[in-house]
């Protein structure tokens, strides 16, 4: 399982990777934290010509906020913002999906926007920046575009990432007030892959409807999928138990898995469903803490 | 011992392992695993999986425990690198070391330089005290032999001689 | 050697936690595993192997990998003929039919991962870049991917030259269960299908060898459990004298498990390559080899019927069941253990067993610890629980009452087990270790939460499960004792080991059998140069072989120490005691010699002078310890689980193991083989599975696909042991390795079912895991209370 062999770039400027990526398009791989591609190199998946490690390029290693806009870089590391206390308390979904990436060892190398260029739809950072409706910043040497999270996953493992264009960053914004977020999924081991995963996010108004919510599935699609019958069952409704319970049949009905031998379409089916109604159970609680406590 | 290299792929990687300075030529595509072991000789840190799941690779790379194998040398360059062989104080076993030997929390041995490397990282946080806590600093590691049981004591009892024992009972 | 510094010892080493002698190189990243050794200028190898599960090889080119700078050869079956002999199984059965194991596949490959040629270069990464050079044309044929699909009316061949699927089949009876099942007031039967994977050593396989040319002889380092076993297996391929071979498995090895005691193609090629190429060679396995052309266990099912009384009494047991032996037959013990395994601790009037050893187009099977007995005890347990649920009655108590019974030993069962004798059961206690069991479970205090908590509607369940595990096989194990010039004893074990600790275990056993110090004990393991015969570590039968062998080994050193002793002093008596590195007297300490001494006059002597009269001429004797049958050990496992039936979680809220292997010589080691044992079966109960698809491509070829048990997944246990010597060896030893594995699905399994018992559910297959849970739950409502 050693690697093949490839041409190896190391640049030291930004201009200088994309230009690289101008020239070699599909002939190159970007290697940042290494946990998704470094494995497929040495199972030979994947065998590019060349490789172009970014992990130089100064400007990318930032979280930056400004007033309630985030800004993670291509090359911060999953643990840097696991462990950021100040994101942890303005977007908390990110946070509490990060302790099922994996281990810490891996979070350690792996960055935020690796997880996004990988773009496998059971992995938890796709669906958790699709639910946040996060903005990918795409650079080439043409110049720079936006790509909303809804846009950007396209199909298993293949974003709308050019091949001659580099992440360099994704951006969101801190939730508005009322709004609370959960983050569900089950794998079979601690750290595993998820058989099915859910992120959702819910803004309340002041008489306890939701104003608008985004609930996103993992795993069951070759992308992460937003639940839209979900969504629209919930749009302008409180959290009671029968809105859960409709939730979670309409997510039952929405979804079509695939299976595997591990696990066929319908535990998926039904897995997903369980997950939504208990994701947005956990936002129902925590809605209703907060109230509490503003009553007090 | 370097395996062989070739010209265009050749390349020079100065890394710092366990205080000391080192510097190899090696290919751009070795991995810093087998940098370690083959082009160092520092055979401590073993490959078990080659895939970043078994945790068999770790060492500390600038102070964060990684997996070996899912790096390139070449990235590496410039870091400085803390594996198994660093651990001990001259001839006497660290704390940690002790810890595991006095539990019996290894059997065969393969797994436990990687083990020993991640439970520094994390010791150096944090105490680690409960048994709950001492399975989720194990859990990114995996071991076929000791079941894990002996390991969780290692763990706890070198947290209370690392930092105290806060539960006082 | 560096030692511990541990306070020195009273004698009486056997029953004391003495720490590892191991750990000091293991715990500072000094280990000697086969790809840490030093071995200048050895050239690597990697094999390329089939990817299809059946197909003939039309043609090979290796033209374009030989032109690769840094390849050195390619070798394929055609090119290594004038060595390929078929690699018979390690057991057979009379009525085997054979279908010839070659080293390297020849006209037609028979699984996925099955090596078809080799490639030597200058490194691993060149090696693999040549395996994608290498162009071969396969003509694919159907694959048979199940028992199943071998045993189908018409089904295709799984060898063209076989002349059907069947490797075997066996039946084992004793007393009439046919009158018997006839006759019988009550009879159930169950249908279980049990899977396991692999052994999953974190040490992959690897072999390295070099030839003198000069000496002619052959040096082969082997990451293997058995290597005498492995040794003559090359002596026979090669046609070489046996003492031409010196195999050694490194004083490391990275776990075992059973898969490293067979002998593979890989072992008898890379030494033969390193001959023609008269340079050292190594071959290194991947993960990914480990996963497809690594020996398992894999699937057996199970058809097994019960007759029973009122009283949940048994009268007949009958189980048929189907084995998925692989591409060929590396052994038959698994399917024979488990054939013999089915009885368990209960006395069973009536009996049938019957396997069917199924050839199929997948890597070989072969035992991983436990060994066939996790799929017997399974569907023995799974019926306890179902006659207890049809009568009415609790589970435990009809274990209770089926029990043998302590002053019933030795126990004749009435069939063979696979060492070729009697299947008679040496010594135990079933009743104290399932009471001790339940006790410290508080079965009653759960019994009673049970039905509290179901009214919460929370699904708990209690599972438990008894098991016998035949251990000690023989046909022998050795050592050698010698007191070396330098005064150190010197233990020589023929056995290797993976982890179990022997340089402190039978430095344990040579110091009580001596009276000495361990202190001045060495023990030295697996290597073929140092001791002619040997068998290999698996089946737990180490402790109870080589202990024993240690022990006479010893004692007859002792006294050869002791004569000499007597000569150099010019006394008659031979009562004399070690008191350090002294021999003395043990009436008049004063009056002693050193070790060192002893070994001048008998070991090293004064060339020309005649020796002393009465000292015998060398220091060194050797001991085989054959045992007349296997020893018994035995368990009894208790589970509380709480299973999520919307997810078909399972969570383990108490385990329990009580364990009996006889006279436990280190506790520490025992305690540690016994919950690294329960680790495995966890992983078994719950999440490791290999799957294959009907083409018979595998489908879990890596870590993200198969699940091996973290420290998350594995439950605390509470484990307690009685110790029930077994009167077949000096030392009263059984076996540990495999008793902490052995009963955990069964115990799950039964614990799950007793959790769902209201929905009427039934478990059926092993791994139990969230999906299966939840399909067993789907479309059951459950009963109202």
């Amino acid at each position: 399982m050693k690697p093949p062999r490839f041409t190896y770039h190391a640049p030291t400027a930004v201009e200088e990777a994309t230009s690289l990526l101008a020239d070699l398009h599909e002939d190159a791989k970007v290697l940042a934290g290494g946990q998704s591609l470094i494995p497929l190199l040495s199972f030979r998946l994947a065998a590019p010509e060349h490789l172009i490690d970014i992990n130089r390029l100064p400007g990318l290693d930032q979280v930056e906020r400004t007033g309630n806009a985030w800004r993670i870089g291509a090359l911060v590391r999953q643990r840097t913002v696991e462990r950021s206390a100040e994101l942890a308390a303005a977007v908390p979904l990110l946070a509490q999906a990060l302790a099922s990436v994996a281990h810490p060892q891996v979070r350690n190398r792996g960055t935020i926007c690796g997880s996004l260029a990988h773009g496998d739809s059971s992995a938890e950072l796709p669906a958790v920046m699709t639910a946040l409706d996060a903005r990918m910043t795409l650079m080439s040497a043409g110049g720079t575009r936006q790509v909303a999270a809804d846009d950007f996953f396209q199909f298993h493992l293949t974003t709308a990432i050019g091949p001659d264009e580099l992440l360099t960053a994704v951006e969101f914004d801190s939730p508005v007030p009322g709004t609370y977020a959960a983050f569900e999924e089950f794998a079979l081991r601690r750290g595993d892959f998820a058989l099915a995963g859910v992120a959702a996010t819910a803004t309340f108004a002041a008489d306890g409807r939701i104003k608008q919510c985004r609930v996103v599935a993992a795993g069951v699609a070759p992308t992460p999928l937003r639940l839209a019958a979900v969504e629209e069952l919930l749009t302008g409704s409180e959290l009671s138990a029968s809105v859960l319970a409709a939730a979670q049949e309409a997510a039952h009905r929405e979804v079509t898995p695939m299976g595997d031998s591990r696990a066929d379409s319908d535990y998926r089916r039904h897995l997903l469903s369980v997950l939504v109604r208990r994701a947005l159970s956990a936002v129902q609680i925590k809605h209703g803490a907060e109230q509490e406590g503003e009553r007090r | 011992m370097n395996p062989e290299v070739s010209d265009e792929a050749a390349t020079q990687v100065r890394v710092t392992v366990n205080g000391r300075e080192y510097r190899a030529i090696t290919d751009v595509r070795t991995t810093l695993a087998d940098f370690l072991r083959h082009g160092l000789g520092l055979t401590g840190t073993h490959l078990g999986c080659e895939h970043g799941v078994c945790g068999a690779c770790t060492v500390l790379l600038d102070g964060a425990a990684i997996r070996s194998c899912l790096m390139l040398a070449v990235q590496a360059d410039g870091a400085k690198i803390e594996t198994v062989e660093g651990l001990a104080e001259g001839d006497e076993l660290n704390p940690l070391q002790e810890a595991f030997h006095r539990n019996h929390a290894l059997q065969c041995g393969f797994c436990t330089a990687g083990f020993l490397m991640s439970v520094t990282a994390a010791l150096r946080e944090g105490p680690v005290e409960t048994d709950e806590q001492a399975r989720e600093v194990l859990s990114g590691n995996i071991c076929r032999c000791t079941g894990y049981a002996a390991m969780i004591k290692a763990v706890q009892e070198t947290s209370i001689q690392v930092h105290g024992n806060k539960a006082a009972s | 050697m560096r030692t511990p510094a541990v306070a020195p010892l009273k004698q009486n080493m056997i029953g004391t936690a003495i720490e590892r002698r191991e750990d000091y190189r293991l715990l500072t990243g000094h280990g000697k595993f086969l790809d840490d050794l030093d071995m200048p200028d050895t050239l690597e190898a990697a094999f390329l192997r089939s990817d299809f599960g059946h197909a003939r090889i039309l043609g090979i080119d290796t033209s374009a990998a030989l032109e690769l700078p840094g390849v050195v050869a390619v070798f394929t079956g055609d090119d290594i003929r004038p060595m390929m002999k078929p690699m018979p199984a390690k057991v057979g059965h009379p009525a085997l039919q054979e279908m010839p194991r070659l080293p390297m596949a020849l006209d037609e490959v028979h699984y996925v991962g099955e090596p078809v040629a080799v490639v030597i270069a200058t490194s691993r990464y060149i090696a693999e870049d040549a395996l994608e050079l290498i162009e071969i044309d396969y003509e694919e044929l159907p694959a048979i991917s199940s028992t199943a699909a071998a045993l189908a009316p018409g089904a295709p061949l799984a060898h063209l030259g076989a002349k059907d699927n069947i490797a075997v089949h066996a039946v084992q009876r004793a007393g009439d269960p046919d009158a018997a099942f006839a006759a019988a007031p009550h009879v159930l039967s169950g249908t279980f299908r049990i899977t396991r994977g692999g052994g999953h050593s974190m040490e992959c396989r690897a072999v390295a060898a070099r030839y003198d040319t000069v000496t002619r002889q052959l040096v082969v380092w082997d990451s293997t459990q058995a290597p005498h076993y492995a040794r003559n297996a090359l002596a026979n391929l090669y046609d070489m004298h046996e003492d031409d071979i010196r195999l050694i498995a490194p004083a490391d090895v990275g776990g075992g498990f059973g898969p490293k005691a067979q002998f593979y193609g890989e072992e008898a090629v890379i030494p033969w390559v390193a001959m023609q190429l008269r340079r050292p060679v190594k071959w290194i396995e991947d993960r990914r080899e480990n996963f497809i052309s690594t020996m398992m266990e894999r699937t057996q099912t199970h058809r097994i019927k019960v007759a029973f009384d009122d009283d949940g009494m048994l009268i007949a047991m009958k189980d048929v069941f189907e084995h998925d032996q692989g591409a060929y037959v590396a052994g038959l013990q698994v399917p024979m253990i488990t054939l013999s395994t089915v009885p368990g601790q209960y006395k069973i009037p009536n009996i049938h067993t019957e396997l069917y050893s199924c050839y199929t187009n997948m890597v070989p099977t072969s035992s991983v610890r436990g060994a066939g007995r996790p799929q017997a005890v399974a569907a023995m347990e799974r019926m306890m629980d179902r006659i207890a649920e049809y009568l009415g009655l609790d589970p435990a108590e009809v274990r209770r009452r089926n029990l043998i019974q302590p002053d019933e030993f030795p126990y004749k069962v009435g069939i063979m087990f696979r060492d070729g004798s009697p299947l008679t059961y040496d010594s135990g206690n079933y009743p104290e270790l399932l009471a001790g069991t339940l006790e410290r479970l508080d079965y009653d205090g759960w019994r009673r939460r049970q039905a509290e908590l179901r009214t919460e509607g929370r699904l708990i369940g209690i599972g438990i499960a008894c098991y016998v595990e035949g251990c000690g096989l023989g046909p022998y194990e050795g050592a050698k004792a010698r007191l070396t010039n330098s005064g150190e004893v010197l233990v020589t074990l023929a056995a290797a080991p993976q982890g179990q600790g022997y340089e402190t275990v039978y430095a344990q056993i040579a110091s009580d059998a001596m009276g000495l110090d361990m202190d001045y004990i060495r023990v030295t393991t697996g290597d073929t140069g140092r001791i002619p015969f040997g068998q290999g570590t698996f089946a737990s039968r180490i402790t109870a072989t080589a202990g024993p062998a240690v022990l006479q080994a010893c004692q007859a050193l002792r006294a050869r120490i002791f004569t000499t002793a007597a000569v150099m002093l010019k006394v008659e008596a031979d009562n004399f005691v070690f008191r350090g590195d002294r021999i003395c007297l043990a009436e008049d300490e004063s009056l002693s010699v050193t070790l060192r001494e002893v070994t001048q006059v008998a070991n090293v002597g004064k060339h020309g002078i005649t020796l002393l009269r009465g000292v015998p001429a060398g220091l060194e004797t050797q001991a085989y310890f054959a045992p007349e049958r296997a020893a018994y050990a035995s368990g009894a496992h208790a589970a509380v689980v709480e299973v999520d039936p919307e997810t078909g979680r399972i969570t383990v809220l108490k385990y329990v193991i009580g364990h009996d292997c006889g006279t436990v010589i280190n506790p520490l080691l025992v305690d540690g083989q016994v919950l690294g044992g329960f680790a495995a079966g966890i992983g078994n109960a719950m999440y490791e599975e290999q799957f294959y698809d009907e083409a018979a491509q595998p489908q879990t070829t890596s870590y993200l696909d198969f699940s091996l048990p973290s420290s998350m997944e594995v439950p605390p246990v509470e484990l307690f042991h009685i110790q029930s010597p077994s009167p077949l060896n000096p030392l009263g030893a059984k076996g540990a390795g495999e008793g902490g594995t052995i009963p955990a699905p069964a115990a799950i399994a039964n614990a799950t079912e007793d959790a769902l018992r209201s929905f009427g559910a039934r478990i059926n297959e092993m791994p139990v895991t969230p999906p299966r849970v939840a399909a067993a739950i789907a479309g059951r409502v459950p009963a109202a209370r």
